[in-house]
């Protein structure tokens, strides 16, 4: 048995097939995947995301300890609520997680981390954050369920208090706020509009029924990897690791390189690496022929060989997607290795698809 | 519960065989298999001619999670694919035992087809996978 979230007995319930992420015991559909993915693209669906670490740093100098820790500059954060997407690096510049930090107050930001690496990044963070007397707390208490779609934000909104609506549906895009004993955040990982809803665990069924209730379908983790592969964006552990860098991750503009003076964990290599050129590039794919791209999948080009790391059939574009790590000078037309046979794929500039249209052809 | 009709054979992989009235049979993957997989969004069916043997792959059903041989439960030579899979391979989830069909061929040995389980053994077999 692995870890379960407070929604686990609920998604056994509505006859989820459940499957191991990273430990956990998630569900990956509740039925049809395709359908799922549809449901977010064209209408509103949601995902049971508490598998996910949501972790409080509190104390008056956690915006400089943030700024040493990140690559990604929090000094950007400076209304209430605002988000940021960053990397946590080694000192090598090997990516160690990928996470999305708010800022709180002055004295208090909380960041969101991967579910796969909460042990060892909780343990980076502690690690650094003595110097700066920061206290690390884990919220465990709180329970996440991402709302999304281009429904999903009118449909959530019933189904809160009242006198929070107004609020919550004014937040701009990459804020969150507090709405009650709710923390709501206009992000996600679909490319579609939405919420992701941190809820005190306690509540996590009952709010996932009314959002039921309100017409927003239960998605699982499936979905939630089509949705995010069509909208280009990376997942951790198959399209970036700790052996892998941000500049061949496409993950270059989330580097805050000025202010120079800045020193944050992995600048000294990063900016070698930057100096001398990134060797390797992660690129869009999009395959030619009938087919699935899947990882580690060997791409071939006359640049070099490179492979894929997540591939996947997009239901949007009813062909198969994917991102790979190929050599720099890989120009627009590659082969994939597709059980022993090479199928044309073309390189394409990631996303694929964004608040439901598609951005190729 | 997944659907295991009481006229075909089975076998261990989740493959099913069906003889048809001219001797050939007919081959697809099981309810069970079908919904373990998900949303197939690519089949992949032999060409008629090709010899296989009992256990050699000779399909290949993908699903939006993962790619999966199917293996010939008994050896021939193939009479015919599913063509029309190519463009609807949902046929597999929506009619496993019908127009999901994969391929079909003519058997070298009636004997390969007594070695198959009937649906009783086959449900007993899903039951002791699942446990």
């Amino acid at each position: 048995m692995g870890l379960r979230t407070p929604l686990y007995a609920r998604h056994v319930e509505l006859g989820a097939r459940i499957v191991d992420f990273g430990g956990w015991d998630m569900p990956v559909n509740y039925g049809s995947q395709i359908e799922e993915h549809h449901a977010v693209r064209r209408d509103a669906g949601m995902f049971d995301v508490s598998h996910m670490c949501v972790v409080d740093l509190k104390g008056p100098r956690v915006r400089g300890f943030l700024r040493y820790l990140l690559a990604n500059d929090v000094a950007r954060l400076q209304a209430p609520g605002k988000a940021l997407y960053s990397c946590m690096l080694r000192e090598d510049a090997g990516i160690l997680d990928d996470l999305i930090v708010y800022f709180m107050t002055e004295s208090w930001f909380r960041m969101v981390v991967n579910a796969g690496t909460r042990d060892k990044d909780l343990a980076w963070i502690r690690k650094h954050a003595a110097a700066f007397d920061i206290e690390v707390t884990e919220r465990k208490d709180l329970a996440m369920i991402a709302l999304q779609g281009p429904n999903a934000r009118a449909k959530a909104a019933t189904q809160i208090g009242a006198g929070h609506r107004a609020a919550a549906l004014a937040l701009g895009a990459f804020v969150g706020a507090e709405c009650g004993d709710l923390f709501i955040a206009r992000t996600g990982y679909t490319g579609e509009d939405g919420w992701e809803v941190m809820v005190p665990a306690t509540r996590a069924v009952a709010m996932w029924n009314s959002w039921s209730e309100a017409g927003i379908k239960p998605c699982g983790l499936g979905a939630r990897d089509t949705l995010r592969l069509e909208a280009g964006m990376n997942l951790y552990g198959s399209d970036m690791n700790e052996s892998t860098h941000p500049l061949e991750s496409g993950l270059g503009w989330t580097i805050a390189w000025e202010p120079a003076e800045r020193d944050f964990i992995g600048r000294a290599a990063l900016e070698k690496t930057r100096a001398q050129g990134s060797a390797r590039k992660l690129v869009g794919l999009l395959l030619e022929e009938r087919g699935v791209l899947r990882s580690h999948q060997k791409v071939v080009s006359a640049s070099g060989e490179g492979e894929v790391t997540s591939g996947t059939f997009s239901p949007t574009l009813e062909r198969s997607v994917g991102l790979a790590r190929v050599p720099a000078r890989t120009g627009a037309e590659v082969q994939v290795d597709i059980r022993g046979k090479l199928l044309a794929a073309r390189v394409v500039k990631p996303p694929f698809v964004r608040n439901g249209r598609p951005l190729v052809s | 519960m997944s659907n295991i009709p009481k006229d075909l054979r089975y076998t261990k992989s989740h493959e099913w065989v069906r003889t048809l009235a001219n001797g050939t049979v007919e081959i697809g993957i099981s309810d069970h298999a079908q919904h373990a997989l998900g949303d197939l969004v690519f089949v992949e069916v032999p060409e008629a001619g090709r010899v296989v043997a009992a256990g050699d792959g000779c399909a290949v059903v993908e699903s939006v999670k993962a790619a999966s041989d199917v293996y010939s439960p008994v050896s021939g030579a193939v009479t015919e694919g599913n063509g029309a899979l190519a463009d609807a391979p949902e046929l597999v989830n929506q009619d496993p035992y019908g127009d999901g069909w994969l391929m079909r061929l003519r058997p070298q040995s009636a004997a390969d087809l007594a070695g198959l389980m009937d649906a009783d053994a086959y449900s007993k077999h899903l039951e002791s996978e699942a446990s």
